[in-house]
C-alpha cells in the first residue's frame, strides 16, 4: 500500500466551549481529490485551518508522506509542501497578480530579481496547467474566478504538492466552477493530492475520489466517492434522512400580485443595468429568475426591496408602486407588505455585530407591538424573537448573541424568519441558500413553498439552477438586463435555460 | 517683494518643515504597515525633552540625539505593545501617549533643571550647528544661482539634510525592497501576510520600531537644531499637521515631502509676513499663525479628494474564526 500523503491521527481543537474538532483521523492518498463535505460549522475548515497552521491543534498528530510534522505556523505547512485557497482570498487587492504571488516566497531583499523570476515560474506553470492570469493586472481589477486562479497559482509557485480548497465554488458562476474542476483534474494528472471542502454533494460526486463526511465536529465516515450516494452523504451529514428535492403541489396560481412593466434601471455609474422587463407573479406561485451573476436580477430585486430608483411601472395588488423619491424606500415597501430576504445576508440582511433579537426588529421596529410610548418594547420584541427562533429552528436558540455568531444557516434563518412571519403579499427572495447547510436548505425552502400555498407571491432570485428548477412554478432567465424567456420547470431543462442564461435566445415565449 | 526675501522665506519653509517631514515619514511606515498613529506628537515630544536635556548636561548633541531617539522609541514600543501584541485600540494608545508625553516632560524637566519646565539653553557643542557647503561664502554673490546655493541649499543642520535624504530612501524601501512589499501587504491585508507564511507580529513591530526613530530625529531636531533648549509642549501640534500632511499626501513618500514643505510655506510666510495689509484690511498675526492649523483642518474634512487609508489600518490582526 502506498504511503498516505496526509494522515492526520486524532486531532482534537476547541474554541472557547466550542469543541470544533473531536479526536479526528483522516488519511488521504497521493494523486488523488479527497472530498471533506458537512455542514456549515461540521469543522470542516477549522480542520484544514489546522493542516495549514493557521491554527493549532490542541491534540493531535499530523503525518506528511510518512513523517511526523510539526505545523506550528503556515510557513511550515508551505515547507511541507501544502497550499491553501481559502474561502475568503486572503489576496493584497491594490497589489498586482505578480506582487501577490511573490508575497513571502521573495529570493532575496530586493523586489525586482524576485518579480522578474517569478513571472518566468508563472507562465511556465500557466502552460502547464492552464491557469491563465494577466500577472500585472491588480486584484481588484479581475473577477473572483481570476483571483481564484491567482491563490492556485500562489500554492503551485510555493512548490504545493498538496492543495486545500475550502468551498472553492461558492463564489463562482457554475461555467467557472466546471472550469475550476477542470483545472483541479489536470493538478490531480500532474501528481498533485487535492483536498476540496465543500457542502454541495454535486460537487463531491463529480469531482472527488474519496470523501469524508463531518457532523458536530466529528468524522461520521469515509468512504469511496463512486460507492456512495448523494442520498446516503446527505443522511451521513444531516444524521438523519434529507429530502434533495422539495415535495410541493402544484401551484395554484391566482390573481396577480405584482406586475412589472418597461422597467429601467441605470446604477451609480450610469451604467443601465435592468433594459426594459416586463414580468408578472400571480398569488400563489413561486417565480424563479435564472441568471448568471450581474445580468440585472440584484438591481430587479433591489428596485422593488426599495433599495434603488428606476423607471417604468410596477403595480402591486393593482395599485401602482413609486420607485422613486419619497414613498419608494424599504419603510414603504414594507407597508404595502412587501417583505424582502436581501441576496447579501451579511451586509443588508443583518447587523453582524448586533443580537440576534435586535437583527429581529430591523425594518420592523416602528411596529406598535414593539413600542410603549416612546420607548421601544426590547421585552416584547425578545419575546418575539424567541419565539421565531424557535419556530424556525435557529441554532443556538440564543436571542442575545450576536448576529455574527451563528452559522450561514442560521443567520439566513433569522432573516427568513423575519420576513415570512409578516405574512406578506410578495416575498423578494434573494440567493437564500448562498453558503447554508444542507438541512437549513431544506427547512428554508419548506418555508417559502409554505408561504406560496397560503396564496402569497414569490420572487426568487438564484444563481443556483439546481434551486430554481426545485422551487420554482415558472422560470424566468435573465441575460443583459433583459428577460430571454420564461418557461414552465417541467417543460425545460439545465441545457436550455443554459442557453438563455448565455444570451442565446430560444424560440419565443 | 524682491528675490532675497523669497529665498529666505523658502528657507525657513526648509526649516520648519523638516520636523513635520521627519514626522509624516514615521507616521507613513507605521500606518501603511497597519498601525494608525496619532501619537506622532507625544514621542516628538519626548524626544525633544530627552535630546535637549541629555545635551545640556552632557554638552554633546549626538547623546543628546540618541537619548531623543531612545526615549521615542520607548513610547513607540509601548504603543506597539497595546495596539499589537495586546490587541488594543490604536488611537486610545496614541492619545495616551501624547498625554503621558506632554506631562511627563514638564515634570521631569522641573524635578531635573527647575528652570519651569525648561531645560537650559544649549550652544557650542549641545546644539546641531549647520553645515556649509564647500565654496558657499564665495558664491553667494553670484545672481539667482548664487542665493540658492548659499542660503536655501547650504547651511542647514545634518538632521534637515537626513530628513529629505529620507524621502527617496523610503520610497525606495517601499517599493524596490521585499521589506516594502510585505510592509504595504500587513497594512492592506494582514490575513495574506500570515498565510504566506511571514509574521504579522514581526512586520508591525519592524514599522512601529521605524517610527519611533524617525520622531525621535524629528524631535531632537526641534529641540537641539531649530531651537536651542527644550520647553513645554514645543511641538505645537505638529504631530497632528504631519498626520495631516500624511492624508493628503495620500502615503506616498513624494508627495508627502510636498505637503510638508506646503505646511512648512505656510508656517514660514506667517512668521515673516506678522500683519499682512490688503488695502486697508489688515489680516492680524494670529491669523496668519493659525493658517497650517486651519489647511490641517480642511485637509481633514475631505476637501482634498478621497484619501483611501491602508486597508487593514486601525483594525488589531486576529484570526478570525
Amino acid at each position: 500500500m502506498t504511503v498516505p500523503a496526509i494522515e492526520l491521527k486524532g486531532i482534537s481543537k476547541s474554541f472557547g466551549p466550542v469543541q470544533a474538532n473531536k479526536n479526528i483521523s483522516i488519511s488521504v492518498a497521493p494523486g488523488t481529490i479527497h472530498g471533506i463535505i458537512g455542514e456549515n460549522g461540521a469543522g470542516k475548515s477549522t480542520l484544514m485551518s489546522i493542516l495549514y497552521g493557521f491554527y493549532k491543534a490542541d491534540a493531535g498528530e499530523i503525518w506528511i508522506n510518512g513523517e511526523k510534522t510539526e505545523i506550528p505556523d503556515s510557513q511550515a505547512a508551505i515547507a511541507a509542501g501544502i497550499g491553501m485557497v481559502f474561502q475568503h482570498f486572503k489576496l493584497v487587492e491594490n497589489f498586482t497578480v505578480l506582487e501577490n504571488i511573490v508575497l513571502g516566497a521573495e529570493d532575496g531583499g530586493l523586489l525586482a530579481p524576485s518579480l522578474a523570476k517569478a513571472r518566468k515560474e508563472l507562465e511556465d506553470l500557466e502552460e502547464e496547467y492552464e491557469l491563465f492570469v494577466d500577472p500585472d493586472k491588480r486584484i481588484d481589477e479581475i473577477g473572483v474566478g481570476m483571483q481564484q486562479r491567482v491563490e492556485i497559482l500562489k500554492a503551485l509557485y510555493r512548490k504545493a504538492e498538496i492543495l486545500i480548497l475550502d468551498e472553492p465554488t461558492g463564489v463562482l458562476t457554475p461555467a467557472e466552477a466546471d472550469q475550476l474542476f477542470r483545472i483541479l483534474h489536470r493538478l490531480k494528472e500532474e501528481g498533485k493530492t487535492i483536498i476540496l471542502i465543500t457542502h454541495k454533494l454535486r460537487e463531491i460526486m463529480e469531482a472527488t475520489d474519496t470523501v469524508s463526511v463531518m457532523r458536530r465536529g466529528e468524522m461520521t465516515a469515509t468512504v469511496k466517492t463512486s460507492e456512495t450516494s448523494p442520498e446516503q452523504l446527505a443522511e451521513l451529514m444531516v444524521g438523519r434522512k434529507v429530502l434533495l428535492r422539495v415535495d410541493k403541489a402544484p401551484a395554484k396560481p391566482g390573481k396577480p400580485i405584482l406586475e412589472i412593466e418597461n422597467l429601467r434601471v441605470t446604477d451609480e455609474a450610469g451604467v443601465e443595468r435592468v433594459k426594459g422587463i416586463d414580468l408578472t407573479v400571480r398569488a400563489g406561485e413561486i417565480v424563479g429568475i435564472a441568471g448568471v451573476a450581474g445580468n440585472g436580477q440584484s438591481e430587479l430585486l433591489e428596485v422593488l426591496g426599495g433599495m434603488r430608483p428606476a423607471t417604468g411601472s410596477i403595480r402591486l395588488n393593482g395599485e401602482s408602486l413609486p420607485l422613486s423619491g419619497p414613498g419608494a424606500d424599504g419603510q414603504a415597501r414594507r407597508a404595502r407588505h412587501i417583505a424582502h430576504v436581501p441576496e447579501d445576508r451579511q451586509r443588508e440582511g443583518l447587523i453582524m455585530e448586533f443580537h440576534a433579537w435586535e437583527n429581529v426588529a430591523f425594518g420592523y421596529h416602528r411596529d406598535p407591538a414593539y413600542q410603549r410610548g416612546i420607548f421601544m418594547d426590547n421585552a416584547a420584541l425578545r419575546a418575539d424573537t424567541e419565539r421565531k427562533i424557535e419556530k424556525f429552528d435557529v441554532r443556538p436558540a440564543d436571542a442575545w448573541l450576536a448576529a455574527k455568531n451563528f452559522s450561514g444557516g442560521n443567520q439566513q434563518k433569522i432573516v427568513v424568519a423575519r420576513e415570512i412571519e409578516r405574512n406578506p403579499d410578495l416575498l423578494l427572495v434573494g440567493q437564500p441558500t448562498r453558503g447554508v447547510d444542507i438541512g437549513a436548505i431544506e427547512f428554508i425552502h419548506k418555508q417559502i413553498v409554505a408561504l406560496r400555498d397560503q396564496g402569497k407571491a414569490i420572487l426568487l432570485v438564484s444563481v443556483e439552477l439546481e434551486e430554481i428548477f426545485s422551487l420554482s412554478d415558472r422560470i424566468a432567465v435573465m441575460f443583459d438586463g433583459h428577460i430571454m424567456g420564461e418557461r414552465l420547470p417541467h417543460e425545460t431543462d439545465e441545457r436550455e435555460l443554459g442557453l438563455l442564461m448565455a444570451g442565446v435566445a430560444g424560440e419565443a415565449a | 517683494m524682491d528675490f532675497l526675501t523669497l529665498i529666505q522665506i523658502f528657507d525657513s519653509t526648509i526649516r520648519l518643515a523638516t520636523p513635520l517631514l521627519l514626522a509624516c515619514l514615521a507616521g507613513l511606515y507605521s500606518e501603511r504597515a497597519g498601525i494608525f498613529d496619532i501619537g506622532l506628537e507625544g514621542k516628538m515630544l519626548m524626544s525633544a525633552f530627552f535630546s535637549a536635556a541629555v545635551a545640556a548636561v552632557t554638552g554633546s548633541v549626538w547623546l543628546g540625539l540618541l537619548a531623543g531617539i531612545a526615549s521615542s522609541l520607548l513610547l513607540a514600543g509601548l504603543h506597539g505593545l497595546a495596539s499589537i501584541t495586546f490587541r488594543g485600540n490604536q488611537l486610545i494608545s496614541g492619545v495616551a501617549i501624547n498625554f503621558l508625553a506632554a506631562g511627563m516632560t514638564v515634570l521631569i524637566a522641573q524635578d531635573w533643571f527647575q528652570q519651569g519646565g525648561r531645560t537650559p539653553s544649549l550652544f557650542g557643542g549641545a546644539r546641531f550647528e549647520p553645515i556649509d557647503w564647500p565654496f558657499a561664502e564665495a558664491l553667494s554673490g553670484v545672481p539667482v544661482v548664487g542665493p540658492i546655493y548659499s542660503e536655501l541649499l547650504s547651511g542647514h543642520s545634518v538632521l534637515v539634510y537626513i530628513a529629505f535624504l529620507a524621502v527617496p530612501a523610503t520610497w525606495w524601501v517601499l517599493y524596490r525592497t521585499r521589506f516594502g512589499l510585505r510592509l504595504r501587504a500587513v497594512g492592506e491585508n494582514p490575513a495574506a501576510v500570515d498565510t504566506a507564511g511571514v509574521s504579522v507580529v514581526g512586520l508591525r513591530y519592524a514599522a512601529v520600531a521605524i517610527c519611533g526613530v524617525l520622531c525621535g530625529i524629528a524631535g531632537a531636531y526641534l529641540a537641539t537644531a531649530l531651537q536651542a533648549g527644550f520647553v513645554k509642549d514645543m511641538t505645537a501640534g505638529r504631530g497632528f499637521i504631519a498626520l495631516a500632511a500624511l492624508i493628503f499626501a495620500k502615503w506616498r513618500p513624494w508627495h508627502a515631502m510636498w505637503a510638508c514643505l506646503l505646511f512648512g510655506l505656510l508656517q514660514a510666510v506667517a512668521l515673516r509676513f506678522q500683519n499682512i495689509d490688503l488695502g486697508g484690511v489688515v489680516i492680524p498675526v494670529q491669523a496668519m499663525d493659525a493658517l497650517p492649523y486651519i489647511l490641517t483642518v480642511v485637509i481633514l474634512a475631505g476637501f482634498v479628494g478621497k484619501a483611501i487609508p491602508p486597508k487593514a489600518g486601525g483594525e488589531p490582526y486576529v484570526k478570525e474564526r
